[in-house]
Formats: C-alpha cells, structure tokens, sequence
C-alpha cells in the first residue's frame, strides 16, 4: 500500500469509529483496537491542569470489551441514540505504517423522547498502525472540551 | 408560597419525605440561607490543592461562588467571589497562583485576607472625581467564611453560631477521615458531572446502602459490594452525617444468588472480566474495610472504593440541577504502579464509571417523576423505622432519616410547629 492509500485507510479507520458507536455495534468497534491498545477520555480540565487522570481509560483491548460487556449486562443508563459528526483529519506519517491522526469531534445524544442535546465536543489524537495491511488504533485519546459530563458518560464518544 | 414548613410530614421518624421538598423553588432558597448560609461546614476543598501562598481555586457553596486562598502567613482563607464595588466575579479561573486578586470590571485589588487594597483614580484626576474624601478603603473586606481544615480537608461556614469543626464531625466521621487522609496525599485529577435532579436526591442516594448492589449491577456482579457482605453503616451523634462501610469477600456466591432471586436483575456466577485488575484491593489500610461511603452534611462525600480514593462536592444549581466535583487523589508515597492502579480504579466511579454512572439517572428519574406528585411522599422504611441509629447491617436506608431529622432542624421545621 502506497503512502495515500494508508492515509486513506486511516481516515477510514476514524470514520468506521464513530459509525460504529452510532450504530450500536460495539462488539465490532472493539475490533478496530490493536490488543495492547490504549484508549483514554481524558477531561480538558486535568489535561490543561497536568494532571493524569482520565474520564474512562482501558489499557488493552480485554479492557474495552469489558466495558461493552458491562454496559450490555450490567450499566443502567440513560437511553439514548448517539451522532457523531467528525471534522477534517490531519494526518502525520511518522513511520512505515505508523501514523498519528488528529481531528475534532462532537457528539449530540437524543433521548426516546426525541430531544437531542449536545453532548460533548473534543478532539481525537490517535496512533494507527498497519497489522497485515488493516489499519488498527494504537492509542486513541478522546480530550473532551465538555468536561462537566452531562447526565453520565455510558456510551463511548 | 409552600415553604418547607408548610410541607406535610407525615410521620416523626423521617419515614416520609415530601416530594415538594425536592422541588419547590422558595424551599430552594430558604435552603441556600439556613442551609448553606446557615450554621453548618460546607467542604470546600483539599489542602493539598492550594500548597503554596497565594495559590486559589474557585467553588461554590450552595450555589454561591466562593474563592478559596492560601494567605501569606499560611492560613486558608475562603470569601464569596465577588467584588465589593459593583458585585463583578472577582476570580473566573477554577484554580491558579496570585499574589493579589483584582476585579477584572474597575481594578479594585483586594489582598489574600481579602482586604481592600487598591482603588485605581482613587483621588481621580486633576483633584475631580475619584472617591469621596471620607472613603475607607481600609474598611472594605471581601465578605469572609470562616475556615477550619482537619486533616487537610478544608470546611467553610457563613455562620457565626456553627460548633467548631471537630464537633460537627463527630468521633466517627473525625476516625473515618483520620484513617484516608493518615499521610500526605497527592492530587491525581478531577471530574464533573451535571445531573438534573436535586441535591438532596444525591444526599438520600450516598445514605442509601441499600441501593449499592441493586441499582449498581456491576458492583454485585463482580463481588465489589453485595448488601450480603460484612458492612454496616455509622453516624455522628446527630445522624446528619453517615459512613456506610463493606468489606469485600465476606459472602458467598450461593447465599448472594438467592439473595438477588426475584430481582430479575443480572446475577450471573459466570462472569469475569477479561482485565480484573480493575477489582484487586491492595488492602491499605489496618481494618478489612474496601468500601466507605462517608457523606458530610450538606455538601461533601468521601469514598474508598478498593484503592480508588476522592472527595465529591455537591454543588446546587437550583432545584432540579446539581454539579458533583469528584476531586482524586493518592498518597505522595504511592509508587508509580500504584498510582497507576489508582488511576485504573477511578474507572469504577465518576461520570462514566462503570460502578456509579447509574447514580445520575437515579436521581434524574426521580425527579422526573414526582414533578406533580408534590403532595405525595416517598418511602423510607428499609432497615427499619423508627429511632435512628448506627447498624452492622446493609440492607437499609436508615441514614437518609438521619439527614432528613437534621434537614428539619435547620429549616426550622419543628420551631414553628411548637408556636
């Protein structure tokens, strides 16, 4: 794969992410994180604060499904549809099938009512890698500008 | 115009609780003034996160802003955050480093005692205009809280008529904070959740150990907590304030199963977490305890969750909107794993943990619910009625009577009845 190919499958690979989480299909979205992944939700606040903690972190992939799985078994939550709406893509290649990515996001949550209010705004800052050609997440790092989390953060964004 | 005086109560043992409480927005203020403004510490923050002179950060209390500061004698000082002048916010930042704070609007520079300082054209220009000759600018102070810290958790009261601190925590809560906050902490972030329900709903669910393992499927699923555990609940003297207490592995799988029989709620021997890190306690402490839910009336809780560790503010944004402010921390002799482990643990709890996010919703559907059921009252009668006292028992909701006979108290409720 050429240079513009892997850009593309990395845009690709951000796309899929949030369709994914819009769809309600997280056993897959979970399939698009390397095993030793790391994903984190980290608040502006302690970002900009120096501080570590983060919203929701997993350090590998076994992490995040544990987190579908709870949110399918155990989680009561508010119910919702999420829509993600994701801005340009700015890619780095940094090596031979490694790539970093940045783009911004929002994220708007309609209740079964069908109101919809705007649920967080941020940024993707992510590592992608090529494993036998398939464009996977390294590290994906949600900053999330709307730190005061609405209701409950159930459903990734 | 309901006031909560005028709210029917049904019974004297707090086992009946008046939606309208939850909802009126003249009881919502009269609170703000016996409550906040009242005779009772509100928790305003941690010491350890305003070390160092001139170091301030922002809160509320009730609703009002508050600025904290560390003064250059060492003292913390805290005020209401507005100028004197015209009443403009004085601090907007949440936290920061300063060595004087001035008014954004018209520069009036006040000290970290909160004095008067400076008023720029104070004599005005070419001898026209500026202050009054008889203007005392040594006579204008920043409206003041008192301030008093135990072990490094810093309360702030309006009143001059509140006991001193150590009395208001009692012996229980003064042990509970004696025993997390032992050794110097260190900070490790914060988070915030808005939820649109009122404060008080929050208050009933952090007294409510009943609702741990039924609402919270995640904790009875994977052993954190069941109400079949060893664990109970310990108040001060006055029942306001409350430590429910667990401790972990302390039931069995069988015994919890038919516990949970009935309750159509997942109960599945079979589950495991593909990472269960996340459930280890590295037992830090001398007791067996890994689970303390310690509320402090009317603003602050505390929790040991396993090894996760945090204060959690209770801001009010009228009735029905609160903001919770979870500020974590570990001790400053954590090594990196177990800062690590900590940080990992902060997933069980907050606005996305996987423990705790259902306590938003909670107090949401609450307050949905009863918006026009203001005549009606809820039930509080697990663990049984009557007179309040501490426990070994988890399935029970005593301690939300305890907050709710002080609530009475500081609203005045019984006063007026007697006239």
């Amino acid at each position: 794969m050429g240079s513009s190919g892997e850009r593309d499958a990395v845009v690709a690979l951000m796309i899929d992410y949030v369709h994914l989480i819009d769809e309600d299909r997280l056993e897959e979205w979970v399939e698009l994180f390397t095993v030793d992944c790391t994903y984190k939700i980290l608040s502006r606040e302690n970002v900009d604060a120096g501080y570590p903690l983060e919203l929701l972190s997993c350090h590998n992939k076994g992490m995040l499904r544990d987190r579908v799985v709870s949110l399918r078994e155990a989680n009561l939550y508010n119910l919702h549809t999420d829509k993600h709406v994701l801005g340009m893509v700015r890619t780095n290649q940094e090596s031979d099938g490694v790539w970093t990515a940045q783009a911004n996001f929002s994220v708007y949550q309609s209740t079964l009512d069908g109101e919809t209010d705007l649920f967080a705004v941020g940024t993707y800052r992510d590592r992608v890698v090529f494993d036998d050609g398939r464009p996977l997440f390294a590290e994906k790092i949600v900053v999330n500008d709307t730190f005061a989390v609405a209701r409950m953060l159930s459903t990734p964004i | 115009m309901p006031t909560a005086m005028s709210l029917e109560w049904p019974t004297d043992d707090f086992s009946r609780i008046p939606f309208a409480a939850y909802l009126d927005e003249d009881i919502y203020v009269e609170e703000q003034e016996r409550i906040f403004r009242g005779p009772v510490w509100s928790y305003l923050a941690l010491e350890a996160e305003i070390p160092n002179t001139g170091d301030f950060i922002t809160t509320y209390v009730g609703d009002t802003p508050v600025l904290v500061n560390r003064q250059r004698d060492g003292q913390v000082s805290a005020f209401v955050n507005r100028c004197m002048h015209r009443g403009s916010m004085l601090k907007r930042e949440c936290r920061g480093n300063a060595t004087m704070h001035t008014c954004l609007y018209h520069q009036w520079a006040y000290d970290l005692t909160g004095q008067l300082r400076a008023v720029p054209f104070a004599k005005g220009h070419m001898g026209r205009g500026g202050l009054p000759p008889d203007f005392d600018i040594k006579s204008v102070k920043l409206t003041s809280m008192r301030v008093e810290s135990y072990r490094g958790v810093l309360f702030g009261t309006f009143s001059d008529e509140t006991e001193p601190l150590v009395d208001y925590l009692g012996d229980n809560v003064r042990a509970e904070l004696d025993r997390v906050f032992n050794r110097p902490i260190s900070l490790l972030g914060y988070q915030r959740q808005r939820i649109l329900g009122n404060w008080k709903l929050y208050n009933d669910n952090v007294r409510d150990p009943n609702h741990g393992a039924l609402l919270h499927m995640f904790h009875a699923t994977f052993g954190l907590y069941r109400p079949t555990q060893r664990g109970g609940v310990k108040m001060d003297d006055r029942h306001r304030h409350n430590i429910s207490y667990s401790m972990m592995g302390t039931s069995d799988d069988d015994a919890d199963a038919e516990a949970f029989a009935g309750t159509k709620k997942v109960f599945d021997k079979g589950f495991r977490l593909e990472d269960p890190s996340m459930l280890q306690y590295d037992k830090e402490y001398p007791d067996d305890v890994s689970l303390t839910i310690l509320s402090i009336f009317p603003n602050m809780v505390m929790q040991q969750i396993t090894n996760s560790l945090c204060t959690r503010q209770i801001q009010t944004r009228g009735p029905g909107e609160l903001e919770l402010y979870w500020t974590y921390f570990g001790y400053t002799d954590d090594d990196e794993k177990m800062t690590q482990h900590r940080l990992n643990q902060a997933n069980l709890v907050g606005p996305g943990g996987l423990i705790s996010m259902e306590d938003g919703e909670a107090v949401e559907m609450v307050h949905r619910a009863v918006k026009r059921e203001q005549n009606e009252h809820g039930i509080v009668e697990i663990g049984g009625k009557g007179e309040i006292a501490d426990h070994d028992y988890l399935v029970t909701e005593i301690p939300i009577r305890g907050f709710w006979s002080y609530y009475y108290e500081l609203m005045g409720i019984e006063a007026e009845q007697a006239a």
